[in-house]
């Protein structure tokens, strides 16, 4: 069980001192579902760019924690008393990705010449050599030389002891398309290179099912997809939770998606705080009076 | 993953091209370019005089050509001292021509190849392979199978001695002519070494010939030759790669290629470079080609303190076919100029150029291309595509087309694009796990990938870890 806590989170943009973010508090735990919903521009896609580390958006006060039990991940690695709780603006991306922070992308990048196969081992690999490097014990980090990269080129992928290997990957990889109901083309094609739209969100929901997060932040993975896709992507997420436990925040407009992933609670995001929070109930209320509603009864203004 | 690659992967990149050897030369000429100079190279090759004359003529034209400058955005030679140069280093190999029998290589040069990983690279779907030092190939070998179908490969020197009228009539005649260019005269008159590959009519020589040029010695230059002749439907895959060194002074490298691709006849050419960062990479490469040949150029420039290097075709015959498929990095205080040409003189013939760039730290890469369609070169087809990829503000990548169309009937497309490194690339790879050196480095590996995807897997492989050897630190 994982738990991801953001408190009196404030932020703006790096290069300017535009405030999107003025005081976000919010929880969420392995296994359960959040909803954050909110009009254009109340501060959504920054809450998770910031959760994930985009690096345009400096936070000037509150915290991002991440608490984690000791058997978070598996066995194989112990987790010290005094490292259960990790301060995220404290970490690099890729270091919050080890540690189980996952970001699906609204507008994910294509990334030409790059299989989704190498893409995706060479992921793994990297997360599970860095949580190694994040978990070992302080005696073992200084013995442990420089990080000298990939054996290989990232083409070829990482080929030490205890990493994922080619032929165990395409198991992995296999296994979860066909659960996602992916053409196994796609294991071939370059990353997000010539997707539709809707591939690119099966695509995040399929990084993700491979990646194991503890936490996923699905940045309105709903958008621009017809009725048929929008199913196939649910399914996904909820298998997240069901099967592996993932705690999802469901970055979204319309209460559309939330027919098919039931969300445990939802937010309302107004103007860069959490305006209110509920059961499932004021998903459906937001949709049926807008955000007016909530607007007057925060503000008390007409 | 197969042993190869494993053996690439035992030794450490930067060593094995940072290293240099105790100099051990048989013969070395003195500095400049005089007919003394000329004269001593000949007579310690037991030239014969036909091949004396042509060096003393381009000698002759190279002292009456200026040096280029009317170039746009040429790159900077003013440090370049021809005079300076010492053109030509034997190293003491016992067979002048020489050995075939790896083991008997002195060991300071089986140490410098075995560190380059040749000649593991033969062992494995190499139809023959050799490799020069300094000015003298001091290797070389062909499987027998190819040998008895009538291929040749062998060096260059070997080839003016044993296939005379082959040389006479095809070395910097009508492809290369010493009056080409100021550096195309320079090379005919004191090239040294190099590869001869004659592939007979309908002959297809389905593994790569592989060819390795070595610079070991401070303030030399080197000048091999190479000359390709695929006679009517043959086929044959030339590979060379180059290396050479750090040392204070500059080096030069001007080598010379000429490929003669027959009727139906498909040759690929392909190289991997890196030079040192302190080398003059000054070359001449042209292909003629002939009805419904094909030509295919695949390079790869890492090194060197200033390349200029365009590959030419000239499309001869009737549907005859040209591809250039061409990637530089330039980092510090590089300056790669390289690119294209292409002639399309008779109807029917097209040519695709794909050029990608990648400049950092301050490097410069230029395209820089010429396409020329001919009066009467009806229904022939042009497309090029530049791709550059830039990773600072300081860094700099021009692109400089040029496209000469005579004929109406023709198709031409061109296409540019210059980018900077994307940060949003940057943060959908760290956000899955991958630090920001290796996402960096994913992003180019993709980058370049249609050009690894061209070379046998060993190339690709060290195309791609040059790359990232190129990269390592360099990244904010």
């Amino acid at each position: 069980m994982a738990r991801l806590e953001l408190s009196n989170l404030h932020a703006e943009v790096a290069e300017g001192d535009e405030k999107i973010l003025e005081g976000v508090d919010l929880e969420v735990q392995s296994g359960e579902i959040h909803a954050l919903m909110g009009p254009n521009g109340s501060g959504k896609s920054t809450t998770a760019k910031v959760i994930a580390g985009h690096p345009a958006y400096e936070v000037t006060e509150g915290e991002v924690l991440l608490h984690l039990e000791d058997e978070e991940f598996g066995e194989d690695i112990e987790i010290d008393e005094d490292q259960r709780t990790w301060n995220l603006l404290d970490l690099d991306p890729n270091e919050r990705a080890a540690l189980g922070i996952f970001l699906g992308f609204q507008y994910p990048a294509e990334i030409e010449g790059v299989t989704m196969t190498n893409f995706l081992r060479t992921a793994l690999n990297a997360k599970i050599e860095e949580r190694e490097e994040l978990f070992e014990d302080e005696e073992g980090a200084e013995e442990e030389e420089e990080d000298e990269g990939f054996e290989n080129s990232p083409m070829e992928g990482p080929a030490d002891d205890g990493e994922v290997g080619v032929a165990e990957f395409q198991g992995i990889l296999q296994e979860k398309m066909e659960q996602l109901e992916m053409d196994e083309k796609f294991a071939q094609r370059y990353l997000n290179a010539g997707f539709s739209g809707g591939e690119k969100k099966q695509n995040e929901v399929l990084q993700a099912a491979i990646l194991e997060p503890s936490i996923a932040v699905l940045d309105e993975i709903d958008s621009g997809l017809d009725i048929d896709r929008l199913q196939d992507v649910s399914n996904g997420i909820n298998a997240l939770r069901d099967e592996q436990g993932t705690g999802i925040l469901q970055i979204t407009h319309y209460q559309r998606i939330l027919d098919y992933v039931e969300p445990d609670h939802v937010h309302v995001m107004l103007d860069g705080q959490i305006a209110k929070s509920g059961g499932p109930e004021l998903a459906e209320k937001l949709e049926d009076k807008g955000y007016d509603w909530v607007r007057d009864e925060v503000y008390g203004t007409a | 993953m197969s042993s190869d690659q494993d053996h690439l992967k035992e030794t450490d990149t930067e060593a094995r091209f940072e290293f240099k050897k105790e100099e051990n030369a048989a013969v070395r000429s003195g500095k400049g370019l005089t007919e003394e100079v000329i004269r001593m190279i000949s007579d310690d090759k037991d030239e014969p005089d036909w091949m004396l004359e042509r060096r003393l003529r381009a000698l002759e034209q190279y002292h009456n050509m200026p040096m280029p400058s009317d170039w746009p955005g040429m790159p900077d030679l003013s440090e370049l001292d021809v005079e300076e140069i010492i053109p030509y280093i034997r190293p003491d190999v016992d067979k002048r021509e020489g050995v075939d029998d790896w083991t008997e290589l002195p060991d300071e040069i089986k140490d410098t190849f075995d560190k380059l990983g040749i000649p593991e690279a033969e062992k494995n779907a190499l139809s023959g392979v050799g490799a020069q030092y300094e000015s003298e190939v001091v290797y070389q070998n062909m499987q027998e199978q190819w040998e008895e179908k009538g291929v040749i490969f062998c060096n260059m020197d070997e080839a003016v001695r044993e296939h005379p009228e082959l040389v006479k009539e095809h070395f910097m005649t009508t492809c290369v002519p010493p009056s080409d260019n100021k550096f195309a005269a320079l090379h005919g008159a004191v090239w040294s070494g190099g590869s001869f590959v004659y592939v007979p009519e309908d002959v297809t020589v389905e593994m790569p010939v592989q060819a390795y040029f070595r610079m070991n010695s401070e303030g030399m230059g080197q000048f091999e030759h190479t000359l390709i002749i695929a006679e009517e439907g043959s086929e044959v895959h030339y590979i060379e790669g180059c290396s050479a060194p750090k040392y204070g002074t500059h080096n030069l490298h001007s080598g010379g290629v000429e490929v003669f691709v027959g009727e139906d006849a498909h040759v690929q050419y392909s190289t991997v470079q890196n030079w040192s960062k302190n080398t003059f990479n000054l070359n001449t490469k042209r292909a003629i080609c002939e009805e419904n040949g094909t030509m295919e150029w695949v390079s790869g420039s890492m090194g060197s303190k200033v390349t200029m290097l365009y590959p030419c075709t000239i499309l001869k015959g009737r549907g005859s076919t040209d591809t250039h498929i061409t990637i530089a990095l330039a980092g510090e205080g590089q300056d790669i100029d390289t690119g294209a040409k292409v002639y399309h003189n008779a109807p029917e013939t097209s040519s695709t150029i794909e050029s990608k760039s990648i400049s950092k730290d301050g490097g410069r890469t230029n395209y820089r291309g010429l396409v020329h369609i001919a009066d009467g070169a009806e229904n022939s087809s042009t497309a090029v595509e530049c791709d550059a990829l830039m990773f600072d503000n300081e860094s700099t990548s021009d692109t400089m087309p040029y496209m000469e169309i005579e004929e109406s009937k023709v198709d031409v497309a061109h296409e540019a694009t210059v980018g900077k490194i994307g940060d949003e690339d940057i943060f959908y790879l760290q956000s899955r796990g991958l630090d920001d050196d290796d996402a960096k480095k994913m992003i180019v590996a993709g980058f370049i990938e249609p050009i690894t995807e061209e070379l046998p897997i060993e190339y690709a492989v060290e195309l791609n870890r040059l790359i990232e050897l190129e990269m390592e630190g360099s990244l904010g």
